[in-house]
């Protein structure tokens, strides 16, 4: 990943304020869009962002705009920014920047701070949000300085955006917002401790083509840093040219295309049949910016017991962190992915070319019995028809951005995924309430796109108040929710590991023929937003309901898809078991044919 | 079984960057045994070492974590054959007249000196490799120990050669990332 944050010019040297300076420096740093809620400490620099071109969205809850932040960053690939005051504003922010720091997403947080002669005395709205946020971010700043407020900017742009993408933390008190000053915009960065590797070494890259070249049963295992790097395409040739069966983890659904042949799915805990055996039965795993998550390994000691591994990765610190790698090369998949065509090539010129036939063959036919499929409910609606039908009506052009539990899952396996950044979901953190702030970000990085936030009834009414600022704001995301009036993922855990005792997992938003009480109504609470709610219960009426939202394009829309509830996701790899024991449903493993595999 | 590593880590002098070190060990689940900060000879760059008892590989990965922070500027494992390793330890130990002799004698013994003396104790400083402190706490033991006060180890590679040299080995895998 580039961009170079630093500029060549440098301003004429005026006296301004150092909330005026900091504004400067967002222009300078080419932000288009903060998302935010002004309050005491940050007070001095809303005064000038007044004045600027840059786009203030004014969010209802702190995580909202740090959520947003992050989808305006994964459907754009820029910087995203939000900004919020000191204690509790900070702190508000904290589950966002957690969140950002899971999942390598490149935000800026900007956060007041109390004046600094009252730091550390327990001021009124004081938090040591630095401190609180060390673990979780990439970087993190306390400006006490106003000199140093275009460094700081200028520096933070840089580390959030390149290398491993993550949240840098910018705290600045109050008093240097107020201070005057002047504005330098740097020339040169000086981080003599930031240096990230982005070409991959030339050794490393031969042995990894050797490797592959030697290899039976080959399998290229990707990870979210082929979309971070932009890598599709490079992807895409390599996998095409060697024939290359391709798994995609959650957070790199997009990256490979679903529709391939060689695509086998997502593995992992619900992931396929044909994904999971893939891995399982491997001699070479492939690593292209994965990182061995353990809802991927399922069991470590269990997982891909035959299988060497080439770890590709822009961070040393996740190679041979879970599993050891044979061929570790450290840089940025776009550079590694093209070196490693490069090389093959030239083996394949001298006739060294790996031969993966029987493989390939064996895990399409697992893909074609196995495929990721559900049984329809006698009566009701199927959860997964209904995204089966959101994905066939608004096609891989849409953004689909969904929250945690079992709707994520049932959209990682029904929504048909064809190109990177189509696809956006709180994968490491497993927040839930991602979905409708993100979406409300990547609505406004992306304006000419269709925005579905896919939500579960749960995690909906962790975060529906965005609504408020998009319906203000001139943001028509729609949402669907899934509504199966329970935290449906916990739920379905009870069902199989608790007896189905549902221990508070009812929550009650589904309708009197359930027993529900339908609180809150969804529709109406879309109505009390400004939103068009809209409600469908049947397959009858799914299409059209779906198609009438579609049609909305001056507001928000929520459908109230009132699902049946006892739908599970499947396949499962039940936590801390052997991904050989997934199951296809309760109590019923694949078959696998042909243990010579 | 794990084994102690000693790391000398330079780290931009920036606030709070004891902080971040102490953090990360505490967040990756590593105890730090020994942490001694100080200047060193370029004013913006301070010197950290800091002792880990931990097996290779978390070793490794405890290593690429303090990397990746941006002001960590350099890390080295320092193999104790190939450093000179030290400790500070002051020591107040009981005495009285019948005693003052033997202890004295310790202190000797052990290139140790005396730096305050009281009717009823004496305060001992002494220098060296923590195998060199332990054998001195031992023999001091009898006599009661009142109070002990350590600093952390410090170390420095034999030679020539400076931290800063591209030629000293660095801990593997450690780019910055």
């Amino acid at each position: 990943m580039t961009g170079q944050t630093t500029s060549s010019s440098i301003e004429a040297s005026t006296t301004l304020t150092g909330a005026q300076s900091l504004v400067r420096a967002l222009e300078h740093a080419e932000v288009e869009v903060i998302f935010g809620i002004p309050g005491g400490a940050i007070l001095p620099a809303y005064d000038p962002l007044f004045d600027s071109s840059i786009r203030h969205i004014l969010v209802r809850h702190e995580q909202g705009a740090g959520h947003a932040a992050q989808g305006y960053a994964m459907t754009t690939g820029r910087v995203g920014v939000c900004m919020a005051t000191s204690g509790p504003g900070a702190t508000n922010l904290v589950t966002a920047i957690a969140d950002a720091y899971m999942d390598s997403v490149p935000i800026v947080a900007i956060t007041g701070q109390v004046s600094s002669a009252l730091i550390g005395t327990d001021g009124f709205q004081e938090a040591d949000i630095r401190g609180i946020t060390m673990p979780i971010t990439k970087h993190s700043y306390l400006v006490t300085d106003p000199a140093q407020i275009p460094r700081v900017i200028a520096e933070a742009f840089h580390i959030a955006g390149t290398g491993r993408p993550g949240p840098v933390l910018v705290d600045i008190a109050k008093d240097a917002l107020q201070a005057m000053t002047t504005f330098e915009w740097p020339n040169d960065l000086a981080l003599p401790g930031y240096r990230p590797t982005t070409h991959p070494h030339g050794k490393q890259v031969r042995e990894a083509a050797r490797l592959i070249v030697e290899s039976k049963r080959p399998v290229l295992y990707v990870g979210g840093g082929v979309i971070k790097a932009n890598a599709s395409a490079e992807l895409l040739r390599l996998a095409e040219a060697y024939q290359v069966p391709v798994v995609t983890t959650l957070m790199a659904l997009g990256a490979f295309p679903d529709s391939h042949e060689l695509h086998l799915g997502m593995p992992g805990m619900h992931g396929s049949v044909a994904a999971v055996a893939a891995l399982q039965k491997s001699d070479l795993l492939i690593n292209l910016g994965a990182r061995f998550d353990d809802r991927v390994t399922g069991n470590l000691d269990t997982f891909a017991p035959l299988a060497k591994v080439i770890h590709a990765d822009i961070d040393p610190a996740e190679i041979s962190k879970n599993r050891h790698a044979d061929v570790p090369i450290v840089g940025d998949c776009q550079e590694v992915i093209a070196d490693l065509q490069t090389v093959l090539d030239a083996l394949a010129e001298d006739g060294e070319k790996g031969d993966f036939t029987a493989w390939r063959q064996q895990m399409l036919s697992l893909k074609a019995k196995y495929p990721v499929a559900y049984e329809p409910p006698a009566e009701g609606l199927a959860p997964q028809t209904v995204i089966e039908r959101l994905s066939a009506i608004a096609g891989p052009e849409a953004v689909y951005v969904a929250g945690v539990g079992q709707h994520q899952m049932w959209s990682a396996s029904f929504v048909d995924f064809e190109r990177p950044r189509q696809w956006l979901n709180s994968g490491g953190a497993g927040t839930m309430g991602y979905a409708v702030p993100a979406a409300m970000g990547a609505q406004v990085g992306s304006p000419e796109r269709v925005v579905w936030a896919i939500d579960g009834d749960g995690c909906f009414q962790m975060t529906n108040q965005e609504l408020a600022t998009c319906a203000l704001e001139g943001i028509p995301v729609k949402v669907a929710v899934i509504n199966n009036s329970s935290l449906g993922m916990v739920r379905q855990w009870q069902t199989l590991f608790y007896e189905g005792r549902y221990s508070n997992t009812d929550l009650n938003t589904g309708p009197e023929s359930i027993g529900a009480r339908r609180i809150p109504d969804f529709v109406k609470l879309a109505d009390a937003y400004g939103c068009v709610g809209l409600r469908c219960d049947s397959l009858d009426d799914l299409d059209a309901t779906i198609e009438k939202a579609m049609a909305i394009t001056d507001r928000p829309v929520v459908i109230d898809f009132v699902v049946e509830r006892d739908a599970m996701v499947w396949p499962m790899v039940a936590a801390g078991t052997s991904n050989d024991d997934i199951k296809i449903a309760r109590d019923l493993a694949p078959e696998w044919e042909g243990d010579d595999l | 079984m794990t084994t102690q590593h000693t790391l000398s880590v330079l780290v931009e002098n920036t606030p709070g960057v004891l902080a971040r070190v102490s953090s990360l060990f505490m967040r990756r689940g590593f105890n730090i045994e020994s942490l001694a900060v100080g200047p060193t000879e370029i004013p913006e760059i301070s010197r950290m070492t800091i002792v880990v008892n931990v097996d290779e590989l978390p070793l490794e990965q405890v290593t690429k974590q303090l990397n990746k922070l941006v002001n960590v500027l350099k890390i080295v494992e320092l193999d104790s054959d190939a450093a000179v390793e030290r400790e500070l330890m002051l020591i107040k130990v009981k005495t009285d007249a019948a005693t003052r002799g033997q202890v004295l004698e310790t202190v000797q013994l052990f290139r140790a000196k005396v730096v305050d003396v009281a009717t009823d104790a004496v305060t001992i400083e002494a220098t060296g490799d923590s195998g060199k402190l332990n054998a001195m706490l031992k023999v001091l033991e009898p006599f009661g120990i009142r109070e002990i006060a350590q600093s952390g180890r410090v170390a420095i590679g034999r030679g020539a050669r400076s931290i800063t040299d591209r030629s000293l080995r660095a801990v593997p895998g450690t780019q910055a990332g």
